[in-house]
């Protein structure tokens, strides 16, 4: 086989396996390094869990309803399946877009976000549900800019702060001015709406995402302090009075009993009623006779306190939960800065909203327009939920491709 | 990472589990610790129970002849709650709505403030006048219109076609009491009134909502739930808008029954208006007496018919009269106060809510007594002097010797006095001893005085027996100012011993008191309806009867009928022999030389014979004109009626009461030209009956199976009036 000098040497492989192996699709998605694989699936399908869970919820507070109206009874069911897909679609995008592009559109983020609370304190924002923080497009859609301002500015922080420097571990005290400088400005313009819930909101994303950075203790706790001492001392000259009732009305339910006090009454009456195992979904008197306002949106606890009882509320709480400790794990696992304090952001952010909004059903909270994430109805809320979950996912795939595994 | 960070992480850790732990304890104490009570609250909210007003009863005559019915109205109502919370509390849709039913707007706001509230704050209102006695959370009626006034009814619909306009104001359709006859026995109907809170604080009106119409005087008072039926109950399920989702339950209302009264509406019309007559003409006539001027004022007075044999109420008139118009859809406070206060208070029955001093016609119960006592006997003469210590005959005049008949033909006080103080001698004389004899008194009680006759009507007076316990009673009660005034009058003033005399022993039953009872003065006192109910049982055979208005009840569908029996409530204790001498002298009263001979001249005694007893009560040491009684009854033999007239300072009892009995009569048996309703001067026997089309057929009639039922015992007590300011004191102090 050598006569004419040449000596072919008979390739171990064919040309053919030279090239990429043809892999199956199935092949593709279970591979080590498939960005499938270093998903946080655990997240996803408690986040899965509560949206289901959200649309029976919420197909059971609007569905008699609408039949009353005359119309479509799953009309609300419907837009939280599509707000749940586009919320999915935006999620993904948030969790496959590159790191250091994400840098890179923080500003822009923080730039829309802040136009858009402009825009609803401009003549084109308007009040639904009593809340003035929407804008109203054509063909019937609304956006409530505040949801997306909470995620421009936990990336606006974890960029502020996550910037590596060299021996520095822990935010100086300047970037914590930066930072507060950074939220002043989206919280200023939420304040005026007023929309005071969101507001705190805010400040705990704040104290969250400074603390996890490590932020000196006297900022923290003169923060708090601050933000208690701002809340005592101006919040009752600043607030109106149906804002200081709901307030007044977590000690004493007899004020205002045709307001805010009925809300709270009927709200703990429903859920109060539930007892156990619940009166089946459909079937909870109270929230079939419609007792309690803006059952599919604020107070959308209430109706699987009534309907799912003990069982089934709890089991929301329990879940919400596990979501939140997915989230404090990805905090741990992070292999940057940035991600770290992305994940203690979305955390703090989903902690507080969540106690606030399950606390005011049951007496505990005051009552505030915060939604209850993932469960309750709403685009804008949906959109920004799902997009903060995607990025936990990012920082949980980063962590993957350079960090130990730790399942 | 930094140390710092990781156990900041760690830290947010903790609370994160913290809040969820404290989420989950509250769920679990709200449902599994707290769930019954928020379930209780969960059902209470789902349901709301719709009150049907059933239709009330109407109220008839003996014959069926409509008093009392109801018509639809239109009435106009405010709900507090629904106005405008603005600072000026809806005062703009106030004044428009003023503007449509013509009532100032300061009215409308007094009339739909809450008697008590509270103020969000919790401080409580002070009660305004005229303001709402009903519940807060509920529409006032603030104005009512006749259905068949057009243009009324036109201008309520504007409110209807701007609904907008006027929040909280809802025109509906009601039944209200309507009254055929006008105010053809007002007094024995009486009216109605909205349900007040301390109403409801009562059992009987426990289920009722606030607000609801009840009696508030007269049988619609003490039959008032007899009439009213009972509420209908729809309870809906609803929505916290109230939108109706479906019926949990409903229970339909019952119509109340009809009540048939034993007042006949012919006798009734023939006695009022005799009785106004009478008074009118008496005012024009001058009082002669040397101790007034003028002409006699005729303040008030009363006219009662009764069956003697059952107790029965035929006609039942007082002067001056009110119209229950008035009442319907809430009367107002201004008028209100205004038929209190009117001379003669019109509110009060004088029949049964007033007590006077009977006069000359308590000389019956004085002859029984006379005679009990073994003193004197059918056989006894008496001299009649002109005056006897002191005490003057009425006109002064002397018969010489008479016996009990001609005594009480004449009516000779002097002779009872003389009787009296021979009695009171008898009993101890100036004693206090408990225990002693009391003939006049005992004899008094015996025949129904000085206790209520349990009469279906609220308010009854029980009236005065004065006897020696009584006198001491008295006495303890009013001599304190006696006292103060004898120590404070200088002595040269003859009022000071007076009052030091009564001070020191005006608890003694003197001489005195036993002879003016005798003729029935001083202080006794007794109510027309006693003194027929007396009169009835010295007729009938000696049975005192529990006097009743009401005669029984027809279901509003006519399928059940109820008659109430006739209740002995006592038995005279008078030979038979004296009753019958006593009611055969009083036969002579009407004739030649009897105190009523002149009334009776005229009168067709030989068709039906008639007898009585006149009285001239003096009152207030004469300052004014006596009180004027007449206690007759018919005919003379088999008496079937008594009928006691009364007229304060009205003069003789034969010149202005007599007159009136004897129009009475004629209505009763058709004579000198009245058109009688009753055939022979009976009345009707069984009850009226309901026709298919809801019509009612006077009796005879073919009536379903008429069950005979006993008074209800509520039946005697009733519904107090609304706090008449009327008592013995103040009636004796009006008289004495």
């Amino acid at each position: 086989m050598s006569g004419d000098g040449y000596e072919w040497a008979t390739p171990r492989v064919s040309p053919v396996r030279l090239r990429p192996r043809e892999v199956s699709f199935r092949e593709r998605v279970l591979d080590r390094s498939s960005p499938l694989r270093s998903l946080d699936w655990v997240l996803l399908v408690a986040v899965g869990l509560l949206v289901g869970v959200g649309g029976l919820l919420i197909w059971s507070a609007t569905r008699e309803h609408q039949i009353t109206l005359g119309l479509d009874p799953n009309a609300f069911l419907k837009k939280h399946a599509i707000n749940a897909v586009i919320g999915l679609g935006l999620g993904v995008a948030a969790a496959l877009v590159d790191y250091r592009s994400l840098r890179a559109y923080a500003p822009i983020v923080y730039g829309a976000s802040c136009l858009g609370l402009l825009i609803v304190l401009s003549p084109l924002g308007a009040t639904i549900n009593g809340a003035h923080s929407w804008i109203v497009l054509p063909a019937g859609f609304q956006i409530q800019p505040s949801e997306f301002a909470k995620l421009a500015i936990v990336v606006g922080m974890a960029m502020l702060l996550g910037e590596k420097r060299d021996g520095e571990d822990t935010p100086r005290d300047l970037d914590v001015v930066q930072v507060l400088g950074l939220c002043a400005l989206p919280m200023a313009l939420i304040m005026l709406q007023p929309d005071f819930g969101t507001t705190m909101v805010f400040i705990f994303v704040i104290l969250g995402v400074l603390s996890v950075a490590g932020a000196p203790a006297r900022w923290v706790g003169g923060l708090l302090i601050a933000g208690v001492l701002v809340g005592g001392l101006v919040a009752p000259h600043v607030l109106k009075d149906y804002q200081l009732n709901r307030f007044k009305v977590v000690s004493n339910p007899q004020i205002d009993p045709r307001g805010v006090g009925y809300n709270v009454r009927q709200a703990r009456i429903a859920i109060g009623s539930g007892g156990l195992t619940g009166k089946g979904l459909f079937h909870g008197t109270q929230t079939q006779g419609r007792f309690i306002p803006e059952q599919q949106t604020d107070f959308v606890f209430t109706v699987a306190g009534e309907e799912l009882g003990l069982l089934g509320a709890g089991g929301i709480i329990l879940v919400l939960g596990l979501v939140l400790w997915r989230g404090l794990r990805i905090a741990t696992l992070a292999t940057d800065p940035f991600g770290r304090l992305v994940a203690a952001g979305v955390v703090s952010w989903f902690g507080f909203q969540s106690f606030v909004n399950i606390g005011m059903t049951l007496g505990i909270m005051p009552v505030t327009g915060l939604p209850l994430p993932f469960v309750s109805y709403g685009g804008s809320s949906m959109f920004a939920n799902l997009m903060a979950i995607g990025l936990l996912q990012n920082v949980h795939m980063r962590s993957h491709e350079s960090g130990p595994r730790n399942f | 990472m930094s140390d710092r960070s990781r156990l900041r992480i760690v830290l947010l850790r903790v609370m994160v589990v913290s809040i969820l732990l404290t989420l989950l304890g509250r769920l679990t104490y709200m449902q599994v610790a707290e769930g019954a009570n928020y379930r209780n609250a969960a059902s209470a909210n789902r349901t709301r129970d719709v009150i049907t007003a059933p239709a009330r009863g109407q109220i008839l005559d003996d014959r069926g002849v409509a008093l009392v019915t109801n018509r639809i109205a239109l009435v106009v109502s405010v709900d507090r709650s629904e106005l405008p919370a603005k600072k000026k509390g809806g005062s703009l849709e106030l004044s428009r709505l003023s503007l449509i039913v013509g009532i100032p707007v300061a009215d409308i706001e007094r009339i739909i403030t809450p008697c008590i509230y509270s103020k969000p704050d919790g401080t409580r209102v002070k009660a305004i006048d005229g303001c709402w006695k009903g519940s807060p959370y509920q529409p006032v009626p603030i104005a009512s219109y006749r259905s068949d006034a057009l243009a009324q009814v036109r201008r309520m619909l504007k409110i209807v076609e701007q609904e907008e306009n006027f929040p909280g104001v809802s025109v509906q359709y009601e039944a209200v009491r309507d009254y055929p006859a006008k105010t053809l026995a007002a007094h024995a109907l009486g009216y109605l009134g909205p349900l007040s809170d301390t109403d409801l604080k009562q059992d009987k009106y426990k289920r009722l909502a606030p607000g609801t119409q009840i009696g508030r005087a007269g049988v619609e008072a003490v039959y008032d739930d007899q009439l009213r039926g009972q509420d209908g109950v729809r309870r809906l399920l609803v929505d916290k808008d109230g939108n109706t989702a479906g019926v949990a339950s409903e229970t339909p209302a019952i119509a109340g029954q009809n009540l048939v009264l034993s007042i006949d509406s012919g006798v009734q019309r023939a006695a009022e208006a005799a009785l106004q007559q009478q008074i009118a003409k008496t005012r024009t006539m001058p009082d002669t007496s040397k101790d007034r001027s003028g002409n006699f004022k005729a303040t008030t007075g009363a006219a009662i018919t009764v069956e003697v044999n059952t107790g029965r109420v035929v006609a039942m008139a007082s002067y001056p009269r009110y119209d229950p118009t008035d009442f319907v859809g809430g009367i107002s406070t201004k008028k209100y106060t205004e038929l209190l206060n009117a001379p003669g208070h019109p509110l009060i029955s004088n029949a049964v809510q007033g007590s006077f001093a009977p006069g000359s016609t308590f000389k019956i119960v004085s002859t029984s007594a006379a005679i009990k006592s073994g003193a004197y006997n059918l056989k006894s003469y008496i001299p009649c002097p002109s005056s006897y210590l002191g005490k003057r005959n009425f006109e002064g005049e002397s018969f010489g010797t008479l016996d009990f008949r001609e005594t009480l033909i004449r009516s000779c006080d002097t002779v009872f006095y003389q009787i009296a103080l021979n009695l009171w001698k008898r009993e101890g004389g100036r004693t206090n001893k408990a225990g002693a004899p009391e003939y006049l008194a005992n004899e008094a009680r015996d025949f129904g005085f000085g206790k209520k006759t349990g009469i279906d009507l609220p308010d009854e007076r029980a009236g005065v027996v004065p006897d020696r316990a009584w006198k001491l009673r008295y006495w303890k009660q009013v001599k304190g100012e006696y006292c103060k005034g004898a120590k404070r009058r200088p002595k040269t003033d003859p009022q000071q011993r007076v009052d030091q005399i009564y001070c020191d022993s005006g608890y003694f039953y003197e001489g005195g008191d036993a002879m003016n009872l005798a003729i029935g003065q001083g202080d006794v006192l007794v109510t027309p309806l006693q003194l027929a109910m007396a009169y009835s049982a010295m007729v009938n055979g000696g049975t005192l009867y529990k006097p009743q208005l009401a005669k029984g009840f027809v279901s509003a569908d006519g399928r059940t009928s109820t008659e109430i029996k006739k209740v002995v409530t006592g038995r005279l204790d008078v030979p038979a022999a004296v009753r019958t001498y006593i009611t055969s002298a009083l036969a002579g009263v009407t004739k030649p030389p009897g105190t009523a001979k002149g009334t009776f001249a005229d009168f067709p005694l030989g068709q039906v014979d008639v007898g009585g007893k006149t009285g001239t009560a003096e009152v207030a040491n004469n300052k004014k004109a006596p009180t004027s009684w007449f206690a007759s009854f018919a005919p003379v033999v088999h008496p079937r009626y008594v009928t006691v007239v009364m007229v304060t300072e009205g003069g003789t009892g034969g010149t202005t009461a007599a007159p009136v009995v004897k129009k009475i009569w004629d209505a009763v048996y058709g004579l000198q030209g009245a058109k009688s309703p009753l055939k022979n001067g009976a009345l009707p026997v069984g009850m009226p009956c309901v026709r298919a089309d809801g019509t009612i057929a006077s009796p005879p009639c073919i009536a379903p199976r008429t069950v005979t039922v006993s008074p209800s015992p509520s039946a005697s007590t009733g519904t107090h009036a609304l706090g008449l300011p009327w008592s013995e004191e103040a009636r004796r102090r009006q008289l004495s």
